[in-house]
């Protein structure tokens, strides 16, 4: 049996959780509830109060193609660099649970990069990606032409889905490798009995068990890169070229602080949200139906 | 149906030696039962028949074939685990009919297969559950049908009852004993539990320290243990063991405290050997009585249907196992008499079984 704390009075139990109830209040319901009466006003850019304007703001947003664009860029974003730094990390995971000698530094060494801080990940491989005399410069020299991110919106789009997945392989690495671990190995070596080789036991028996892990690191992957995105875009993009990075968070960013748009900014944001919002309950609703918890 | 050689089989971890030159030899349908203490490395052998170690040195041979450096699912041997290793997310019949999908047999083939193994292990009525929803006796039995469904040339149990309550195991043991009469596949038994190795084996193996003790049948094993450890870890309670030393004229035992008249029978004089009585062979007669050792008893343990004496001789603990109903109370002085064909002789240094002394004598005497 689970032992639960029970309190005699309400009062005692609604205590302990005034300290955690004052935080998410003010570093969450009053912002955004901010942000939602700014999306709803126009707010003068040099000060002197803000005027009611119902859903002008999201008419004037969801009219311009330029939003839309960002959108796309946003979704093209998330869905490349989730499915980039889980498929990756996957492999690796698998490939370390197999073998298993120095697999702790790998564990140490590949949760590094999420340690370091967007901006700075983002100017190491802007580096590393520069055209002129990075690692791509190599391939420029077969191919002339064939890498210019500050040109190529493809190639900007590649370059910060690159540096994004780079952080969370470590991070996606560590979760698969111990949902791997926590697999009885006898189950394993049953399959292994049963005839299966080493592919197949990893599609009929790993993978199922792993699915919550999968599914958890779906929802953390694809809520991280519409938000955690903003740093490497500003670093190694800002934006451009001509929008073609221009994800939704970086937009908030340039179109509020940048344009001073305060309100258009305010908008975007509770569109964000709300993306998100919608994206995880999808997520829960028709992707956890197939998950297989133990 | 396979025979299974085994030759001077050793397994190292690292620097550690965990099976040390195991040589056996099992017949075709034979049913040999492996028995030793926790980490004696029986699992490990086994499991190097499985192929699911690797073999340190030596050969391991099915059917007269070289299987060292074959894969497991290349060797045609089923394995059945302590903790059943039953897939948690498939179904009974998911289960039972794995190994038939991944050979990729025909579907209603495969359904027809698991039905007729759900009969033999009566899980007709569960084939649509998930394990977690299964008793322990009924995941033992789904992990019975996984390994039968193959028709496995070999049959390897690693501990599978260990995990079941008492009741259960007598029943399951039953039951393999039955499926094993019917199948008649050779079959591998791995356990700690020395009733369930002599009610099951038609040979056992006795294993201590990664090496092979004794290989005989279960009475021969009991009525000749071939050393010291084997003679004290079959039987229960264990065999009474007496220190003592070779005179001139026979035994002293217990530090010269008690005497024994056996020939020496060209053993040296002086040399440390150790005597053995099973419980069972010893009767209690009047304290005084010529012959017998005279004790004092300690405890009586109520068995239902027999007690166990402990009783205290000169210091030294010793157990009678005794049927009769009338039985001396704790305190009381007791005469323990045996014939001198109950016992055993074990050298000290090595441990291994002596039977030099087997010639003719009288009773003990005091
Ligand atoms: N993977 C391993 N690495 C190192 N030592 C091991 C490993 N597996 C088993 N051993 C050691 O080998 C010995 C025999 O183990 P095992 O065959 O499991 O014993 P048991 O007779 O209880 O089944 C034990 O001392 C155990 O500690
Ligand atoms: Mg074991």
């Amino acid at each position: 049996m689970e032992k639960r704390v029970t309190f005699s009075r309400w009062s005692i139990g609604i205590l302990f959780a005034v300290p955690q109830l004052l935080l998410i209040f003010t570093f969450f319901y009053w912002p955004a509830g901010q942000a939602v009466y700014w999306s709803l006003t126009l707010q003068q850019p040099w000060g002197g109060g803000n005027i009611w304007v119902g859903l002008d703001n999201f008419r004037s947003i969801l009219a311009n193609a330029d939003y839309w664009n960002s959108i796309t860029a946003s979704l093209v974003f998330a869905a490349c660099s989730t499915g980039l730094a889980m498929v990756i990390a996957l492999v690796l995971a698998a490939l370390t649970d197999r073998q298993l000698a120095g697999s702790r530094l790998y564990r140490v060494v590949l949760i590094w990069p999420y340690g370091i801080a967007a901006p700075a990940l983002a100017m190491a491989f802007r580096f590393i990606l520069a055209p002129e005399a990075g690692f791509m410069a190599v391939v420029n020299q077969v191919w002339p032409g064939f890498w210019d991110p500050g040109l190529d919106g493809t190639d900007a789009m590649a370059s910060i889905i690159a540096a994004f997945s780079w952080k969370y392989v470590g991070y996606n690495f560590i979760f698969f490798l111990a949902a791997f671990q926590a697999i009885p190995r006898s189950l394993i070596e049953a399959a292994a009995m049963d005839g299966s080789g080493v592919l197949r036991r990893f599609w009929d028996i790993q993978f199922p068990l792993i699915t919550p892990t999968i599914f958890f690191l779906l929802v953390i992957n694809i809520t991280e890169s519409f938000q955690d995105s903003f740093g490497i875009v500003d670093i190694m993009t800002a934006g451009g070229p001509a929008n073609s990075t221009n994800l939704m968070v970086y937009k908030i960013y340039s179109d509020g602080f940048k344009g001073l748009d305060y309100s258009g900014a305010a908008a975007q944001s509770i569109i964000l949200m709300l993306l998100i919002i919608v994206l995880t309950i999808f997520q829960f609703r028709f992707i956890e139906r197939r998950v297989h918890y133990r | 149906m396979a025979s299974i050689t085994i030759r001077d089989v050793r397994k190292s971890y690292a620097k550690m030696q965990v099976v040390h030159g195991v040589n056996l030899d099992i017949a075709s349908g034979e049913f040999v039962v492996i028995l030793g203490p926790s980490g004696c490395g029986k699992s490990t052998l086994l499991r190097m028949i499985a192929g699911l170690e690797e073999i340190s040195g030596g050969t391991i041979a099915i059917d007269g074939k070289v299987v060292n450096t074959l894969e497991p699912r290349e060797r045609g041997c089923a394995m059945v685990f302590q903790n059943y290793a039953l897939y948690p997310h498939m179904s009974v019949a998911q289960n039972i009919g794995y190994s038939l999908k991944v050979a990729g047999v025909p579907v209603a083939e495969r359904a027809q297969r698991i039905q007729a193994v759900a009969r033999i292990l009566e899980l007709e009525h569960l084939l649509d559950r998930k394990p977690m929803a299964l008793s322990g006796g009924q995941r033992q039995r789904v992990a019975m049908g996984r390994a039968m469904i193959r028709e496995p040339k070999v049959f390897l149990f690693d501990e599978p009852l260990s995990n079941l309550d008492a009741k259960l195991r007598v029943q399951m043991r039953s039951e393999i004993r039955k499926l094993h009469r019917r199948l008649s596949a050779t079959s591998v038994f791995v356990t700690h539990d020395q009733v369930e190795a002599m009610t099951l084996a038609d040979r056992l193996v006795v294993m201590n320290g990664g090496r092979v003790e004794q290989v005989g049948t279960p009475a021969e094993v009991y009525s000749r243990p071939a050393s010291r450890f084997v003679a004290t870890f079959v039987g229960a309670p264990a065999m009474n063991m007496l220190e003592g030393e070779v005179t001139l004229d026979g035994l002293s035992l217990l530090g010269g405290s008690r005497k024994l008249n056996v020939s020496r029978a060209g053993l040296p004089v002086g040399s440390k050997i150790a005597v053995g009585i099973r419980p069972e062979a010893v009767r209690l007669v009047a304290p005084g009585t010529p012959g017998a050792l005279d004790a004092t008893v300690d405890l009586v343990e109520e068995l239902g249907a027999g007690r166990v004496i402990y009783v205290d001789l000169d210091g030294a603990a010793f157990s009678v196992v005794t049927s009769e109903t009338a039985h001396p109370a704790p305190g009381s002085a007791v005469g323990l008499q045996f014939s001198e064909a109950d016992l055993h002789f074990f050298s000290s240094e090595t441990g291994s079984r002596l039977d030099v002394f087997k010639a003719s004598m009288p009773v003990p005497a005091l």
